[in-house]
């Protein structure tokens, strides 16, 4: 073995090669795949038409998440209750059969543990430390929090990771972005994320892992953590890491599918070697200072698009780049914003708290204490939805559903939701919404939708006033 | 994947110019859980013009599809290789080919042939008619009329082309390796595979509340 200091993420790679390549590709050995309705289905008709068998179905986790709706799933006789749209019914259906023909672990619609898989992985413990991790879906970046190399990949991918359990993957270049210093009263992960992407750009991680490394990274909880890595890919990066360390241990140990016993101490043994050696050189380097960073938003429709929720809408001419200007004015208009706008001045009719970035239960806990003992302004539409049965029922026990409800938000069952709008939870044109999501792309939210990407309790806070909010004024 | 080794026959004499992968399969075939059964999607907006090519009875079934300059550009869908796939094409001839479409169509066993433009509008001519048939083994495309184009391949392409080999075949075909590997995680990283993932997760249906 060699002596020349490597990053996490060499680490990780070097562990995984089952064969170097003449043109320097490798392939490389998959540990955990999550399988959803959306990306599989083809690839299980390619195994199919081929006769081929899954490699390692117990390497493998399917879970339904994006087209379920998140209404009540059973009815009062606990009948399974049937999906209105009919091709998200098909698709759903059809990864119920192809789990059921290659004999691949599935958590149904109907069970507790059912939720967005970047939500279920991390909680079940199928997402550990050091692993190589792929999903066919490009936030698949979360589980970079516990570690692991998780990446999104496209469907002749999913299937040959399904058949062979390998990828032939180049490797990338590395980036560390080190945030320093403490984070400010009412500032979240989701606020640090947001200022990473606005200072490197949405293209600025292209080519690059990410690892995060810094005094704030290290003092975040796991799901603070998740939320900034399930981001990485919004930054244009393959994957982002963080190093695991005690915190991520305490967080693993006793899940479902986490190792037990003395495999339990084996494994934080080698997870313990897994950190950046002191001297590991990453061919770039960005430093942010998490003291100034303070609750952020965006204002347009890409995530780099950020300003604090203090400042106003930015003029396009302010852009020294043309293309860049020529963006800015293109996404003001789709926006419905004009230069110089306050953005507290901005009023919001929807509110979506949820999303694989921001449904876990600190998520839920920081909404609602913003939430308690107010009321949702008149006119706007808030809903929670929780990222797994296994969250909402934390809620449900911590009593936060009641003060949601109270509070007149929506409480709904787990799943993708106003985040894509594939299933029916969706924005209308021209209508303004304030999302804990991480995509704010035209129609994301649907067709003609304005999105505007934000924490959770910021989010709560543009519930109860109708308007971007700053937290801070609504806290303690 | 089919091996393919000749790929002769008929061939839509099309040799339009910068077709789209929005024209090969629209958007919304997207959403279908199939890569099969997209033939009937494919060129559905030229298929709605009357006396269009693919609706021709000469053509119908054609293997092979003469088109112009920058074919299969537009998004990375894999969708546009399956339909053209399922419609029955095994080999497409043009001056150029998006790069993301070429990979696509290999991936799917479909040989992207670049001629030049002038063995295009002669193959364009001779096609009205009469077969094309192009060969990997002597890498010439070849008409009844003493025509004979010769064109490349990236060698490792032409090979898994040649044999049948996707990448899942390929790899599949490192076997030995990869069980390797997989017995040497098992001795120091014993916690990655073995009972652990079925444990606790089996279909579960249990109501919730
Ligand atoms: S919550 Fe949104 S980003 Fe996350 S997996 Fe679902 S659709 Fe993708």
């Amino acid at each position: 073995m060699s002596t020349i200091p490597r990053t996490l993420y060499e680490k990780v790679w070097d562990a995984h090669v089952v064969e170097r390549r003449d043109d320097g590709s490798c392939l490389i050995y998959i540990d955990r795949h999550l399988v959803h309705e959306v990306t599989s289905p083809q690839a299980f008709e390619g195994l199919r038409a081929a006769g081929r068998r899954v490699r390692r179905p117990e390497l493998t986790l399917a879970v339904p998440d994006h087209n379920l709706p998140t209404t009540a799933r059973i009815d009062a006789n606990g009948q399974e209750l049937p999906i209105a749209d009919r091709e998200s019914a098909e698709q759903l259906g059809a990864l119920r059969r192809n789990v059921a023909e290659f004999g691949v672990p599935y958590i149904d619609a109907l069970s507790a543990r059912q939720g967005i898989v970047h939500v279920v992985g991390p909680e079940q413990g199928f997402t550990l430390p050091g692993t190589t991790m792929v999903c066919g879906d490009s936030h698949t970046s979360a589980h970079g929090a516990l570690g692991a190399l998780a990446f999104g990949i496209g469907t002749s991918e999913v299937e040959h990771v399904l058949a062979t359990q390998t990828l032939i993957l180049s490797p990338s270049k590395t980036m560390e972005v080190r945030v320093d210093g403490t984070l400010g009263y009412g500032v979240s992960a989701k606020d640090v994320v947001l200022a990473i992407i606005g200072r490197i750009g949405a293209a600025g991680g292209t080519g690059h892992v990410i690892e995060f490394t810094g005094e704030v990274i290290r003092h975040l909880s796991v799901e603070g953590r998740l939320t900034i890595a399930n981001m990485s890919i919004e930054g244009g990066a393959r994957a982002g890491m963080i190093a695991p360390d005690e915190a991520t241990f305490a967080y693993l140990k006793g899940r479902p599918l986490a190792p037990t016993g003395a495999d339990w101490d084996k494994a934080v043994a080698w997870w313990r070697t897994l950190p950046s050696d002191a001297g590991a050189r990453y061919d770039r380097s960005v430093v942010l200072d998490g003291s100034a960073i303070a609750p952020v938003l965006t204002w347009g429709t890409s995530p780099e698009d950020v300003v604090p929720i203090t400042g106003v809408v930015p003029a396009p001419e302010s852009f020294a780049d043309p293309s860049k200007r020529e963006a800015a004015q293109k996404s003001l208009d789709y926006m419905g914003l004009a230069p110089g706008m306050r953005m507290q001045d901005v009023p919001v009719q929807h509110v979506f708290i949820g999303s694989c970035t921001n449904s876990r239960i600190e998520d839920l806990r920081a909404a609602a204490g913003v939430a308690i003992g107010r009321h949702v302004a008149d006119g706007v539409r808030a809903m929670v939805v929780p990222g797994s049965g296994l969250v909402k029922r934390q809620a449900e026990a911590e009593g936060l559903d009641r003060v949601f409800t109270e509070a007149g938000f929506e409480w709904r069952e787990p799943g993708c939701s106003m985040c894509l709008a594939m299933n029916p939870d969706k924005v209308p044109p021209g209508e303004r919404c304030a999302s804990t999501s991480n995509r704010n792309f035209v129609g994301r939210q649907g067709p003609g939708a304005r999105t505007h990407l934000l924490s959770p309790a910021m989010a709560a806070a543009a519930a109860v006033t109708g308007r971007l909010a700053d937290v801070r004024e609504l806290m303690g | 994947m089919e091996a393919v080794t000749r790929v002769s026959g008929v061939a839509y004499p099309w040799g339009a110019k910068n077709v789209d992968t929005d024209v090969i399969i629209p958007a919304h075939w997207l959403k279908t859980i199939k890569r099969s059964g997209l033939g009937q999607g494919a060129f559905e907006t030229v298929r709605a013009q009357p006396g269009n090519i693919f609706d021709d009875p000469r053509y119908a079934g054609a293997p092979i599809l003469i088109a112009g300059d920058n074919f299969g550009c537009g998004s990375s869908r894999e969708h546009a290789a399956w339909a053209l796939g399922d419609m029955g094409v095994r080999a497409v001839i043009a001056p150029s080919f998006s790069d993301i479409f070429s990979g696509n169509a290999f991936k799917n066993g479909i040989v992207p042939v670049v001629l030049s433009q002038e063995a295009v509008d002669r193959l364009v001519e001779v096609a009205k008619t009469d077969p094309v048939t192009v060969d990997l083994e002597t890498m010439t495309v070849t008409t009844p009329f003493q025509d004979r184009f010769p064109f490349e391949l990236d060698a490792f392409r032409r090979r898994c082309l040649m044999e049948g080999l996707d990448e899942v075949g390929l790899t599949l075909a490192k076997d030995t390796a990869i069980s390797k590997f997989e017995e040497l995680l098992d001795e120091e990283r014993p916690w990655i595979m073995g009972e652990r993932a079925d444990a606790g997760i089996a279909v579960e249906g249990a109501g919730r509340t």
